[in-house]
């Protein structure tokens, strides 16, 4: 019953397959790809503080807190675009993105 | 002890359902409400795994910033939803492969990697000495201070490009323009007109 770091490293890889999964099944809408992103990244964080946690060391948890600015940032931007591209052409299907050279 | 285990199941055991709602749930705001359940979960495991300044952290900035920011794109932009769902049976084998195929990639390795981890962990910082929240600030404003300072200059990047690529000038918008109410001299309102009698101007 004792809980060791396999199990939050299970739980975490659990969470970043449906981060990946949740992107291959939503290749359509962007809001669920960005959602899974995050899914992704919280999985790394748990990775990250598991390993500090386990081996007394903090630096796993700065570099967490790093992975959350970052992530922040990305899901700021990454919205900002999404909604100039919904304003231009009504859609968020992200097949149609390619016509958006030039 | 088996306490701590029990909270251990719930939280991961929530989050991994979260995380499977957020991916399969019919309704976006549905979506975004699992991921901010799942994030309450995840910082449920951090304060199990010590970490308590990170887990609220989590809870301030993920559930107050981020999870609301997507509450509010997917509410504020009218999206045929059903239309963007089409086609997701033909995706689904492949995902599910690259996804069991990848699942069992990584447990295998933390648990090749668990065991050697252990072996070589250090003194394990013991309670009592500093919390949590002061030990990580004494680490980050010292070792750390650059990256810090650099996380600082992307969120500002990050602010000013969101401002730039969603700000825009409507047209047909009247607007007060104070600095030019401000400009304006009595030679560019008042005009004296002769009015010649019995005309009008």
């Amino acid at each position: 019953m004792e809980i060791g770091l396999i199990h939050y490293l299970v739980v975490a890889s659990a969470l970043f397959t449906l981060g990946i999964f949740g992107i291959f099944l939503n290749r359509r809408n962007v809001i669920i790809i960005l959602m899974s992103v995050e899914l992704m990244l919280l999985a790394v964080n748990i990775n990250f503080v598991a390993f500090s946690s386990f081996l007394g060391d903090l630096t796993g948890q700065v570099f967490a807190m790093f992975v959350l600015t970052v992530a922040a940032a990305e899901a700021a931007i990454g919205l900002a675009i999404l909604v100039v591209y919904f304003r231009n052409r009504g859609t968020i299907a992200v097949e149609d993105i390619n016509l958006m050279r030039g | 002890m088996i306490l701590s285990a029990l909270a251990f199941y719930l939280f991961a055991i929530v989050a991994v359902f979260s995380g499977v709602m957020v991916i399969t749930a019919r309704n976006p705001v549905h979506s975004v409400l699992f991921l901010i359940l799942a994030f309450f979960n995840a910082a449920g495991l951090f304060v199990l795994l010590g970490a308590e300044f990170l887990a609220m952290i989590l809870v301030v900035v993920y559930v107050g910033a981020v999870a609301v920011l997507f509450l509010f794109v997917v509410m504020m932009l009218d999206i045929n939803f059903t239309a963007l769902r089409r086609g997701i049976k033909q995706h689904l084998a492949l995902g599910l492969a690259v996804g069991v195929v990848l699942l069992a990639e990584l447990i295998f390795s933390a648990h090749a990697l668990a065991p050697q981890v252990v072996a070589h962990a250090g003194a394990v910082t013991s309670p009592g000495e500093a919390t949590n929240t002061q030990a990580l600030g004494a680490i980050l404003y010292t070792h750390y201070i650059y990256a810090f300072e650099g996380s600082g200059l992307i969120l500002l990047v990050a602010m000013i490009g969101a401002i730039v690529l969603t700000h825009r000038q409507r047209s047909g918008v009247r607007r007060q323009t104070i600095a030019k109410q401000i400009a304006r001299t009595r030679a560019e309102t008042i005009e004296v007109v002769k009015v010649p009698t019995g005309h009008g101007i």
